[in-house]
């Protein structure tokens, strides 16, 4: 089946991963700016990387035949140093025409403070500004809940924002009523341990419906698999699910979300 | 949450029970091994709370709730305050 993994991080992977979500059936992909694993020291290191989010990785998915898109932004971990945070955030228009930019994102917060608070905030004016897509880092364990309810606070209280133009990801079982019930689009992210796994979210998709709701496999350097949706097709297929379910959920919605970016462009499969 | 968009299960219980009781067997005895193995070490652990959320998230999954899940993430979750943007000193007022 086609997918599209709407969440992961392909420059943590190598070539050969490109290569096999290629053979799964993944046709497209969007790459959200994250964190490297340790805290840039300048605005300039965040320019070559979104040079290697709007370039290198595009054409690099090109080879084997997958769309490549990406999100940009700097991550909650690194909003809490608000000055490097503004100097990141007023580069990004330079990067905003490019034609494999969906918009501003894995913006949100970490720890839930306030200069996470701050700098995501900045991240939604520049936003409502250019009129651009957002996607949501929501955070893990314990915080998520808090932090999901503070990020849905500061959505809301911009009167610009349109709900149906925002993704939340990172849902689990105790924030994905409060996302979708407002109106917002959700993502399931599947991680082999300590998070959602594909069992969680066919659980999810059973209880809640497919209507504005992906998955994706997040694929980051952490302990991550890149073939986390094929994963969630498979479950769904076992408990014996309709392939028009399925394909709804990793194909058609992600594709749906998207192309709300005037700049998206993409030809299926014949 | 919306039930009038929920997709169901195609599964009957017995046969998500057949799929499933092995695996759930075996997460129980992880779960009793390692409570086993923390009473065997030699200094005891001083993290009373921790371990009374442990103890906690064994009892709601005893109930018969529905939404069993989700209760223990909330159990494993800092709690949510409307009055955040207050106490940390975000305004949320005249924006946008």
């Amino acid at each position: 089946m086609d997918y599209f993994d709407p969440h992961i991080h392909m420059v943590s992977r190598t070539t050969d991963d490109y290569a096999t979500l290629a053979r799964m059936g993944c046709v497209g992909m969007s790459e959200p700016a994250f964190w490297a694993g340790f805290d840039r020291g300048s605005a300039a290191s965040f320019r070559d990387y979104f040079r290697q989010l709007t370039e290198f990785e595009r054409s690099r998915a090109a080879s084997y035949g997958i769309a490549h898109y990406t999100w940009l932004c700097i991550n909650a971990k690194e909003a809490e140093n608000v000055e490097l945070s503004r100097e990141v955030i007023a580069m990004i228009p330079e990067f905003l025409d490019r034609p494999n930019v969906l918009g501003i994102g894995e913006i949100g917060l970490n720890k839930n403070t306030k200069n996470e608070s701050i700098v995501f905030l900045e991240h939604l004016d520049l936003a409502a500004k250019y009129n651009e897509l957002i996607l949501i880092h929501t955070p893990h364990l314990h915080d998520k809940y808090l932090g999901t309810r503070m990020i849905l606070d500061m959505l809301v209280s911009d009167a610009r924002l349109e709900r149906h133009r925002v993704l939340v990801d990172h849902v689990e079982e105790h924030t994905i009523g409060e996302v979708l019930d407002r109106g917002f689009w959700a993502g399931m992210t599947l991680y082999p341990v300590s998070k959602c796994t594909p069992a969680r979210a066919a659980d999810m998709v059973e209880q809640f419906g497919t209507e504005r709701l992906c998955v994706n496999s997040a694929g980051d350097w952490g302990p991550s698999q890149p073939t986390a949706v094929p994963n969630f097709i498979f479950e769904m297929r076992r408990r014996g699910h309709s392939e028009a379910t399925i394909r709804k959920v990793v194909y058609e919605n992600p594709l749906a979300f998207f192309r709300q970016c005037h700049r998206f462009q993409f030809s299926p499969r014949q | 949450m919306t039930p009038e968009k929920s997709v169901g299960s195609p599964m009957t219980a017995q046969q998500i029970l057949d799929r499933e009781f092995l695996e759930v067997r075996a997460r129980i005895v992880k779960i009793a091994a390692t409570l086993d193995r923390i009473d065997r070490s030699a200094a005891p652990t001083a993290d009373a709370e921790r371990m009374e959320l442990i103890r906690q998230g064994l009892l709601l999954l005893l109930g018969n709730a529905p939404d069993r899940a989700r209760q223990v993430q909330m159990l494993f979750s800092l709690p949510y305050q409307t009055d955040w943007p207050q106490r940390l000193g975000v305004p949320l007022e005249n924006r946008g």
